[in-house]
């Protein structure tokens, strides 16, 4: 019996993934992050304070001191409450991604993420269906800003709502994705404060989310370098852009171009033959 | 269930556990594997076979390899050395194969506390990709089973830790594996519990066929007609029924035998 390779007992039948089989499981993954959503809605309207703070008390006194003039998408003269908008839509998703991506490897996360990784199907598409239920939570988180931010008159056009949906999935999709490469990559990054400070923050105020760039670029022009190659300056302007029903084609390519790359380098990461699970070894 | 293979063995034609027909497949088989972390070995050469419906015991101190093996064959992590074959499925070639047909419990629980009974069950029959319909039934017979049908709407916060652990067994049986692996699934319960779950798996293996590997650091869990591995600093010490292993070991009882194996101060509890 011993001498029987592993390849000629192998008299199992092979399972066959269906796309039934990866519909079922992104549908209990998505429902899944619906209920804890539905279970915590606390924490979601909590959540809306953040970017609602920025809003209505950063902007208002903001506006005084910054003059912006006409950019596209915007045609004309506009108060600052409408240029900050878009960022703050794209903060609530950049903070949505890090929480959630890094959630799952808290210890307490741990758990779950072990059962979504026994899941025969392939990894990478278990990664991806967790960010895009990760993304379907934030974008609610969205809509429900920009719901309240028309208190501000920020009033894009009707149909703004409906194409900055697109904009919305891509550029969280991306974000969860750079949180999920972090997770998995740096373990320094595992308390949440530290994310805040080397990442949200810088990733935040280095963009275009609070002021645009050209005055940036004549205040200091490594800073401007640094605001043009900050991925979430692109997912503001994608999501700017697109509020107004418009595409910029810069911003969607760097989006895709990100979401690609992060989501490749999490998957390695996450490899169990490679990257951190490995390395950091057992609970034991 | 396996119930042809039962029939075969309560007519005599297959002998019970032990003993086998050579076309049985191994419902895990395990050979040449050794793993470390950085420059720690954790596991070393390890080797066995493990056949449905048999209940193994794989005891170790902690710290003696036990989650690292489980955490490989789960394929958390690849092994770099040696084969872990799922029913002939080689869990490095064919991963989706051979993790469909395990079952598994680790060891800190891995329910979503927020979440009801059924919806945790629910999520993980998705994630197997059972069928909506399907679902429904398996969760109804799972979770009679383990006597908490009565609770599949309450949270699983609200659950004693015992009760968490019958519904994380009764989740690992969703699809229908025929392996089933606990680590150290008796953590923290109290002695009813313990033998609850105990009886109930043993009446897996027995009424079902699952082959079963049961890790645990509590000698008092094995009883007189287990099959032990006993797995120390990540090497198997022993392996083998209780009288084969004290015949092995010249020893009275399997604590001696154990304390002889690892010697020096560390004592099973």
């Amino acid at each position: 019996m011993t001498t029987i390779s592993l390849d000629e007992e192998a008299t199992a039948p092979k399972l066959r993934l269906t796309p039934r089989h990866h519909a079922r499981a992104l549908e209990g993954i998505v429902w899944r992050e619906w209920l804890r959503f539905l279970g915590q809605r606390g924490r979601f309207f909590s959540a809306l304070v953040r970017p609602l703070v920025w809003l209505g008390i950063f902007a208002a006194g903001f506006r005084f001191t910054l003059g912006v003039s006409i950019i596209p998408p915007y045609e004309t003269y506009i108060p600052y409450e409408i240029y900050v908008a878009p960022g703050l839509a794209a903060m609530i998703q950049l903070f949505n991604g890090m929480q959630s991506s890094l959630s799952m490897v808290y210890d307490r996360e741990m758990g779950s993420m072990r059962v979504l990784l026994t899941s025969p199907l392939p990894r990478w598409y278990l990664l991806a269906a967790k960010l895009l239920a990760g993304v379907v939570v934030s974008v609610l988180q969205v809509y429900a800003f920009l719901a309240i931010a028309l208190l501000w008159e920020v009033e894009p056009p009707l149909w703004g709502y409906l194409a900055v949906l697109p904009a919305l999935i891509l550029s969280g999709m991306m974000l969860g994705a750079l949180g999920l490469l972090l997770s998995s990559t740096i373990r320094q990054l595992e308390n949440f404060a530290g994310v805040m400070n080397f990442v949200i923050f810088p990733m935040f105020f280095a963009s275009s989310a609070l002021y645009p760039l050209w005055r940036v670029q004549e205040a200091d022009l490594w800073l401007w370098y640094i605001c043009e190659i900050n991925p979430f300056t692109h997912a503001t302007e994608l999501i700017r852009f697109a509020l107004y029903g418009q595409i910029s084609w810069t911003a969607l390519a760097v989006v895709v171009v990100c979401l690609l790359l992060f989501m490749t380098l999490a998957v390695i990461g996450y490899d169990p033959a490679r990257g951190m699970i490995a390395r950091r070894g057992g609970a034991e | 269930m396996g119930s042809a293979l039962e029939q075969d063995r309560q007519d005599g034609m297959i002998p019970p556990v032990r003993g086998r027909a050579a076309a049985e497949t191994p419902a895990l088989r395990i050979a040449g594997l050794s793993h470390s972390y950085g420059a720690r070995p954790a596991l070393k050469d390890v080797a066995l076979t493990l056949y449905p419906g048999d209940f193994t015991i794989l005891l170790g101190l902690n710290g003696a390899g036990k989650t690292t093996l489980f955490s490989l064959v789960t394929r958390l992590y690849a092994h770099r050395s040696g084969s872990i074959a799922i029913f002939g499925a080689a869990i490095d070639k064919d991963p989706a194969t051979a993790l469909s047909r395990i079952g598994v419990v680790f060891q800190q629980s891995t329910l979503d506390l927020e979440l009801t009974v059924e919806q945790n069950l629910r999520y993980h029959s998705a994630l197997h990709g059972v069928p909506r319909r399907r679902t429904e039934a398996r969760i109804a017979a799972e979770i009679a089973r383990v006597d908490l049908a009565n609770r599949r709407r309450d949270k699983a916060r609200q659950l004693s830790g015992g009760q968490r652990r019958r519904v994380e067994i009764a989740r690992a049986l969703l699809h229908d594996p025929k392996l089933l692996l606990l680590d150290e699934p008796t953590v923290g319960l109290d002695v009813e519990g313990r033998q609850f779950l105990l009886d109930h798996v043993r009446k897996l293996c027995r009424d079902d066929g699952i082959g079963v590997l049961w890790a645990t650091h509590l000698i008092d869990e094995i009883d007189a007609d287990s099959r032990v591995i006993i797995l120390h600093q990540g090497k198997i010490m022993a392996e083998g029924t209780v009288p084969e292993i004290l015949a092995a070991t010249g020893s009275a009882t399997i604590r001696e035998a154990f304390d002889a194996m690892t010697r020096r101060s560390e004592r099973a509890p």
